[in-house]
């Protein structure tokens, strides 16, 4: 049980990481004026984008499997922001075939790709935040209704995944791009940090504020301040690393940032899955399931999965070739 | 509970399934081939393989991107629409799925991206390699989701434990007979409806008297391959029927609007179902015991009848038995095409029938509504259960789901779809119209005016540089 957490939790980082990146760069992409920025930026991610979604689905069935009720309760109870999120999920992701096909719709798609990924950024904000600030559950069962999840805390979350996502998506393509897109990123990564620390900040009074359960666990765990220690130290990294142009730095100390930023959510959870109403114990699914997906998926194919993820980054390591972009 | 949710629900599943099953099966078909063209572009250095792999790898990329963001919907819907289902079979059908992405979509989405992209980064025989992963990722996907809809139809290996199912015999789930005629049933399909569109294609250049190779290459393999796939489909088909009789009477009985038991059993083959009066009207029937012998290869076998199934526990009839007409329809047109058209090509005298070709040309609709009709017999067979004769789909809905809601999500799902199903299928129709030899990319708006000449003889020279997204 305690392994397919930690795939959960593994897969999940993955997940907010690598699609993190991609719809930053759908955030970012309609600000991008012209087509070659615009293609410069879309080559950025075009040969990973399809795997870094399917962290996505890893950890819809993996919740699925190994933890159905809350599989069954969160999806049921999410059911117009996921409606949305895939939406969304779908425009931006057809988005990378249509656009080439044509010329004079491209504009659609290109709102598409970037609307699309604006949404499915701020649903996943919003239900994180809504289950920080917990969901009314009794029974076992979701009873808030059509819009229990509606808060302006999980709005103001949904807003700040979009900033950190935009700022994560400006460190990929500093990595990735040369020229003028490069420059542009360089230039939007202080606002966004700004953005992003500001977001922190409210949220932080914001918990106090309203005393919520979570903010306990901070008194409770002191162990838990090591996070944002390292959030800290990663950011200075981070700001050293753009204020001297080193590309392949700022991604690395974003990502580390968010991994201490999703370390801390999950350590604050624990021992629920479903904050304060659905512990981990619970949730689990009977040990025959749990033991069918270990001596398979879990232990020889999820080290493929990495692997698999491993070559193609490593196929398509490096810079994008500006000179071969031509048709 | 709220009905006319669960009326909306039921709507919105078999809508966005639907919609979904064409582009796998279409991919699975298309990566298999890919495959094989890659190798023998790979052993016999001719060009003309090569191009007709980067030709269909572009249709390729759009297929797999529909079916990409289609599937998963499918992975959520489960959970939004379907909580108690979800929670209940969630021990065994979300540890099934989970090897889906594990072992399928992983291998896919990995290796699609160096199909897309990598050529000129990796070695000959890697790229070789990629497909085989490709084609090999969607034959798994196919895999666990028919292992998955198999136990559906025929739930094996559980217990009810605290209303969940707990699986306590995975080896009877993952080689269950039913499953194991299934799947090939549905690979078979898939096969063929890469072969009938590729087929396709080839004749309607021959009729437009243009890329000759090329659609000699795509007429031949697609009709060779299509005329040995379709008897072993009909094989496979008829031992699908088997499984039906032996497990979920009530389906047959639907399939073959048999009212009464009878035996031995005689065979409708076209009728208008009375349901109301439990009759069939305008029959052509034919005579006992020819019902029993094609339905459990016997000359004396009693077959059940909907008269003897509790009236709350009977599936409609109506779909079933025209969908499965139809497929069956479907089978039987395209093996004549397939056959004919095989016959003449080895006399050499095909590309002279222009009737034939056009035949052929008109042919491509076929396998996908046979997939289509097939699928829908056997979910509409299995009504009024989701979990056949354990769980009903009326009890497999979420508890609180509105109406409203259900309607928003519905309206929303056609309507996105319908937008990238339009479009999708527009720019499939101008990528198969330009040809393999065709300008099959636009060009970026700024290097139109000052070098079109040069971006379309670009083309020519390597093909590698011309996937619609564009290489890096």
């Amino acid at each position: 049980m305690m392994f397919w957490v930690a795939i959960l939790a593994v897969s999940i980082l993955l997940y907010v990481l690598l699609d993190g990146f991609d719809l930053g760069i759908g955030i970012l992409f309609g600000a991008a004026g012209d087509e070659t920025k615009r293609h410069a930026m879309l080559s950025a991610v075009s040969p990973v984008w399809d795997g870094n979604e399917t962290w996505l689905v890893v950890a819809g069935v993996i919740l699925w499997g190994a933890f159905p009720i809350v599989y069954a309760t969160l999806f049921s109870a999410f059911y117009l922001p996921l409606l949305l999120m895939l939406a969304g999920l779908i425009l931006r992701g057809v988005a990378f075939e249509y656009r080439y096909k044509t010329e004079r719709m491209r504009w659609i798609w290109d709102a598409g790709f970037a609307g699309g990924s604006l949404v499915a950024a701020f649903v996943q904000g919003m239900t994180a935040g809504a289950l920080v600030e917990g969901l009314p559950i009794s029974n076992g069962e979701y009873s808030g209704g059509e819009f229990g999840w509606f808060s302006p805390f999980a709005v103001l979350c949904g807003i700040g995944l979009c900033l950190g996502y935009a700022l994560l998506g400006s460190c990929w393509l500093v990595q990735k791009c040369e020229g003028d897109v490069r420059e542009a990123a360089y230039r939007l990564i202080p606002y966004l940090a700004v953005g992003l620390l500001a977001f922190l900040v409210v949220v932080f009074v914001y918990a106090l504020a309203k005393d919520l359960r979570v903010m306990h666990r901070w008194l409770e765990r002191p162990y838990l301040f090591v996070f944002p220690v390292i959030g800290v130290v990663a950011a200075l990294v981070a700001a050293e690393s753009v204020r001297n142009r080193r590309d392949g730095v700022p991604f690395h100390m974003v990502a580390l940032i968010f991994a201490a930023a999703f370390g801390t959510l999950a350590i604050s959870f624990w021992p629920y899955m479903i904050p304060f109403s659905i512990t981990i114990e619970e949730a689990a699914a009977p040990h025959s399931s749990l033991a069918f997906m270990f001596w398979g998926a879990g232990l020889f194919v999820f080290p493929l999965m990495l692997l698999y993820t491993v070559i193609s980054y490593s196929v398509f390591r490096g810079k994008v070739q500006p000179t071969t972009d031509h048709y | 509970m709220d009905l006319s949710a669960l009326l909306l629900s039921r709507l919105q599943f078999a809508f966005t399934v639907s919609f979904h099953i064409i582009f796998p099966s279409f991919t699975i078909g298309l990566a298999a081939w890919l495959t094989v063209l890659e190798a023998l572009h790979l052993r016999t250095g001719r060009p003309a393989y090569r191009l007709v792999f980067e030709f269909w790898l572009k249709i390729f990329g759009v297929a797999f991107g529909l079916g990409v963001v289609s599937g998963i919907v499918m992975a959520f819907q489960f959970g939004t629409n379907w909580s108690v289902l979800a929670r209940m079979s969630g021990p065994i059908q979300g540890p099934l799925l989970s090897y889906e992405t594990f072992t399928a979509f992983f291998l896919e989405a990995s290796f699609f991206g160096i199909l897309l992209f990598g050529r000129p980064r990796v070695p000959p025989w890697f790229y070789l390699f990629s497909t085989a992963m490709v084609a090999l990722g969607t034959t798994l996907s196919a895999f666990w989701i028919m292992a998955n809809n198999s136990w559906m139809q025929v739930p094996v290996g559980y217990a009810i434990e605290n209303g969940a199912f707990v699986p306590n015999d995975w080896l009877k789930i993952l080689f269950s007979p039913v499953l194991w005629v299934r799947f090939p049933h549905m690979l078979l399909a898939s096969y063929l409806t890469g072969a009938f569109c590729v087929a396709a294609t080839g004749a309607w250049y021959v009729l437009r008297r243009e890329f000759a190779t090329e659609a000699g290459i795509m007429l031949r393999m697609g009709l060779y391959f299509a005329a040995v796939l379709l008897p072993a489909q009909g094989i496979f088909g008829h031992l699908n029927g088997e499984y039906v009789v032996d497990h979920q009477p009530s389906k047959m009985a639907a399939i073959e609007a048999r009212w009464h038991d009878e035996k031995p059993a005689s065979e409708v083959l076209l009728a208008w179902p009375d349901v109301e009066n439990q009759r069939n009207l305008f029959a052509i029937t034919l005579p006992p015991p020819l019902g029993s012998l094609i339905d459990s290869d016997s000359l004396s076998a009693g077959e059940v009848g909907l008269d003897s199934i509790p009236p709350q526990d009977r599936p409609p009839v109506i779909i079933p038995f025209f969908a499965f007409r139809i497929m069956v329809g479907c089978w039987l047109i395209m093996l004549l095409v397939a056959w004919g058209g095989s016959y003449l090509l080895h006399k050499g005298r095909f590309e002279q029938t222009r009737s034939l070709l056009w035949l052929t040309f008109l042919s491509f609709p076929l396998p996908f509504i046979a997939t289509l009709t097939g699928w829908f017999t056997a979910e509409v067979g299995r009504q009024p259960w989701t979990v056949y004769r354990v769980l009903r789909t009326a009890d497999a809905m979420t508890p609180f789901l509105t109406a409203r809601m259900a309607m928003t999500s519905l309206i929303v799902f056609c309507a996105v779809y319908s937008f990238i199903f339009a479009f999708g299928t527009y720019y499939i129709y101008r990528l198969l119209h330009a040809g393999p030899q065709g300008r099959l990319v636009l060009p970026p708006a700024t290097a139109i005016p000052n070098r079109p000449m040069s971006v379309v003889g670009e083309h020519r020279l390597t093909p590698a540089a011309r996937h619609p997204a564009g290489g890096e």
